[in-house]
């Protein structure tokens, strides 16, 4: 393998080649335009680190985000090819491989569209002009005199006198700059984005080619297991590895805690790991899924202040009707159907992985640390991703496969079996978020005080028009505190718990002042681009107004979520004798700004919608201590056929902002959707997540 | 105890030495190099492992691979024919039935199973025959759209 450090080296033979040249040599230099301004955490200047066009004019785009089943191929390559001005077949993408791809921090927050979007359009519109003035020298002509189409650049007036991309390239890196940036299309002249182009990687994923890091076979590769604890904080205080070692072609390794077993068979592996015998310590603690929220309530932390303003004194004064409630949610499993899966090449000179991760730079520089290699030494490759949702950031696997791989000196693959995934997991943090709020006699809101503890401050802010409030977080969603396990991001972290909280919330004040809830809400709202979004959903629901609980099962929520607005409405039917909940239809309407991908923004939507059903009917995970009770998808129940809704999306348009994310904000406002929707069927609010039929029941009762 | 298994995989004989006790899903991925069958669970409570034996959809993941003998095997690699997709593949493209792609060689499988026993599918039916296929990603309204758009291609075109 050539490391990224050797070929940055050679930089200085490519400086002898002076200015004023437009090309490179080496079809391999590309790897020094992903010039790392990237390692301490920003995009390269250059554009060559986004791009390349081979001679036959093919253009490969190069993006360290990666496809997660979101369509990243689909929209970056709508991106580039729009600012290049080439055909959108004409793009293909390598993504999330650490040598070939501008650094990025990871796919996550929805921000590919809108945070790497600008960098890869950019890129495309400077290699453009750039191209433009080649075209200029190479047909002898001002670059004024010619315009560029499809990846052919051409004399505006006799069109036949013409040269294209490929030509000008020779599938060479572009040394010439601009000084003068290009500026970016307004949305409004685009002609490759806003289309509901189709997805690159479908035709593999129907197939069975598309690879993910458990279909990698590299030669002389073996399959590697490692023990696992059976309680999180458990110590490993004997271990007999004996059975296992007489496993024909089996190899133990152990160092300290951490014992493995490899074999060139998977299965066997497995079976050689199980044959282990092992005797744990397991720490003493009385927590469990019952009594974790008032360890969260009881919590001395410290209050960090997200927002303030007014004098909530003054606010509780004007006050006539006040409330006051504490909201909670559970941990929750990301549970991707693809469980966590690395294979690591560990050499002494540098490691090769590939890895189904959100975070492959990321990846790179832990990996350096488990094998003592600089990060620059590993090289991450990441094939198709089996779904992260936030849970694919953390990468345990990745630091097994290269330790078993260092200790064997063989390639290692190790894939999580189901139980594995679970016990490693970081779910989703459980939380509590305390609100007071306070309205005037004319259902106005005079104060709102909001408190998240132990989930994160995203979405936490009040979006209502008040005159005093304050928002105050109260530690982090990202493990320690409280939680007896490592918790983290889960799509839309932090949202998911905050939004519960603040729109059932809000359902509750709009039903005790008498008032139907879009009412309620247009009453308290000033925000006009929310407004819109609202009435867009309620036009398409076909809302009628009444006060909850009407008896018809339907209700509201309104959000935003990073600059994305939403408006959610939902139908469902309660049955009472099984206490459950059927959810009939969901109307979703959204402002992301321009929409670069019409149809995929309505995947994300619908899988959003749907996965977030799963946290509101049925997600919890159990647990005793520091031990995990759910394991499989036996007892841990999400979203299957037989729940899925209808779905019907509202895109609002919207070309006054740049565009948005899309994947998140669809999920964040499901818990309490469902919630005022069991409100306003039954009369019954229940305040923690999820609504499951023995909650409803006790509530009931 | 190892003993040579032989059976039909992909309209192609194969035979493959191996303890018959293995599953079939570690024996397709590994000695026979087909990764397009996917490991979701081990517990058969997903589906991604599934595969069609004899016409019929079956978990592979909990499966025997001795109980293949003489049987007919159908992975996802198998279904395309002559590199054109099969109906129901073409319909999970059109309708946009895949995200992260890692459930779908079992959903389509999974589908293609029922639309060998069943031309028309209601929607009760499609339901009742799919409920244990998990997709995470949340794509289960457009693989029934998928469905039933693929047995209208089976027929021959026709709606009714």
């Amino acid at each position: 393998m050539t490391s990224k450090e050797e070929y940055l080296n050679r930089r200085e033979f490519v400086k002898l080649l002076g200015p004023g040249l437009y090309l490179l040599f080496s079809l391999d230099d590309l790897v020094l335009a992903q010039q790392p301004g990237g390692r301490v955490g920003g995009y390269p200047e250059d554009f060559n680190a986004y791009l390349r066009i081979a001679e036959d004019g093919h253009v490969t785009c190069y993006s360290g985000k990666v496809e997660l089943g979101q369509g990243v191929t689909a929209s970056l390559s709508q991106m580039l090819a729009e600012e290049l001005e080439v055909p959108y077949d004409s793009v293909s993408m390598i993504w999330g491989d650490t040598m070939l791809c501008p650094w990025d921090g990871g796919t996550n927050g929805s921000r590919s569209i809108k945070f790497f979007g600008p960098a890869m359009r950019a890129a495309g519109a400077e290699a453009r002009e750039v191209l433009i003035q080649m075209a200029a020298e190479y047909l002898k002509l001002p670059s004024e005199r010619l315009t560029v189409k499809d990846g052919t650049v051409f004399e505006k007036n006799n069109p036949a006198n013409k040269v294209g991309y490929g030509a000008l390239t020779q599938g060479k890196t572009i040394e010439k700059r601009l000084d003068k940036k290009p500026a970016l299309k307004p949305p409004s002249a685009f002609v490759v984005c806003g289309k509901s182009l189709p997805r690159p990687d479908f035709q593999d994923k129907v197939t069975g080619k598309a690879q993910f890091a458990g279909d990698i076979r590299l030669p002389k590769m073996v399959y590697g297991k490692v023990l696992r604890p059976p309680a999180h904080g458990a110590k490993l205080k004997s271990v007999d590895t004996l059975a296992a070692r007489a496993i024909k072609d089996a190899i133990v390794v152990q160092e300290g805690d951490f014992v493995g077993v490899v074999h060139p068979l998977p299965d066997v592996a497995e079976k050689a790991l199980s044959l282990i015998k092992t005797e744990y310590e397991l720490p003493a603690s009385d927590i469990n899924d019952r009594n974790i929220h008032q360890r969260l309530v009881d919590s001395n932390a410290k209050d960090t202040i997200v927002e303030q303003k007014g004098d909530m004194a003054q606010g509780s004064k004007m006050a006539v009707l006040k409330f006051e409630e504490t909201y909670y949610t559970s941990y929750v499993a990301h549970a991707p159907t693809e469980t966590h899966s690395a294979v690591a090449d560990v050499k002494q000179d540098g490691v090769t992985m590939y890895i189904g991760t959100q975070r492959p730079f990321g990846v790179s520089e832990e990996i350096g640390r488990a094998v003592g290699l600089p990060s620059g030494k590993v090289r991450v490759i990441t094939p198709y991703v089996g779904g992260g949702f936030g849970g694919k950031s953390q990468v345990g696997q990745a630091v097994q496969a290269a330790r078993l791989s260092k200790m064997t000196g063989l390639p290692v693959q190790v894939t999580w079996t189901r139980e594995e995934e679970f016990f490693n997991d970081t779910f989703q943090p459980a939380a509590a978020v305390q609100i007071k709020s306070g309205l005037d006699e004319s259902n106005r809101m005079t104060f709102w005080d909001f408190r998240v503890l132990f989930a994160g401050d995203r979405s936490s802010q009040c979006i209502y028009s008040v005159p005093h409030l304050r928002t105050a977080s109260r530690g982090s969603g990202f493990g320690g505190g409280p939680h007896p396990f490592p918790t983290g991001a889960w799509r839309g972290p932090g949202s998911n718990s905050n939004i519960f909280a603040r729109e059932s919330h809000i359902d509750a004040m709009a039903s005790k002042a008498g008032m139907d809830p879009l009412e309620f809400r247009l009453k308290n709202l000033s925000d006009e681009r929310m407004i819109r979004v609202i009435r867009a959903g309620a036009d398409k629901f076909g809302w009628r107004a009444a006060k909850a609980p009407s008896g018809r099962g339907q209700a509201m929520v309104c959000l935003d979520y990073l600059g994305t607005y939403v408006a959610g409405f939902a139908e469902i039917k309660f049955d009472k004798d099984s206490g459950r909940i059927q959810v009939e239809r969901i109307v979703h309407a959204q402002d992301m700004g321009p929409v670069i991908n019409p149809e995929g923004a309505r995947m994300q939507i619908e899988g959003g919608i749907t996965m977030g059903l799963g946290y509101c009917l049925s997600e919890e995970i159990h647990f005793k201590g520091g031990e995990i009770l759910d394991l499989d998808f036996g007892s841990y129940r999400f979203t299957r056929f037989s729940w899925t809704p209808k779905i019907e999306t509202v895109l609002v348009e919207n070309f006054d902002i740049a565009p948005s994310g899309c994947g998140e904000p669809p999920i964040v406002g499901m818990g309490a959707l469902i919630a005022n929707a069991l409100f306003d069927a039954t009369g019954i609010r229940i305040q923690q997540l999820p609504l499951t039929p023995e909650r409803i029941r006790g509530k009931r009762a | 105890m190892e003993q040579t298994i032989r059976f039909r995989l992909n309209r192609r004989p194969v035979s493959v030495t191996t303890e018959g006790e293995r599953t079939l899903l570690w024996v397709l991925r590994t000695d026979l190099g087909l990764t397009g069958t996917k490991f979701g669970c081990g517990r058969n409570q997903c589906g991604a492992c599934t595969v069609i034996v004899d016409k019929k959809a079956i978990q592979s993941c909990q499966y025997p691979v001795k109980n293949v003998a003489g049987k007919e095997v159908l992975t996802i690699e198998g279904l395309a024919v002559n590199g054109r997709l099969h109906p129901v593949q073409k319909a999970f493209v059109e309708h946009g039935a895949v995200q992260c792609g890692f459930c779908t060689p079992g959903m389509i499988l999974k589908s293609y199973g029922l639309l060998l026993k069943n031309a028309r599918p209601s929607r009760d039916e499609i339901v009742a025959h799919m409920e244990d296929s998990l997709c995470r990603c949340g794509t289960y309204s457009r693989i029934f759209d998928a469905i039933q758009a693929a047995a209208v291609e089976l027929r021959g075109g026709k709606a009714s």
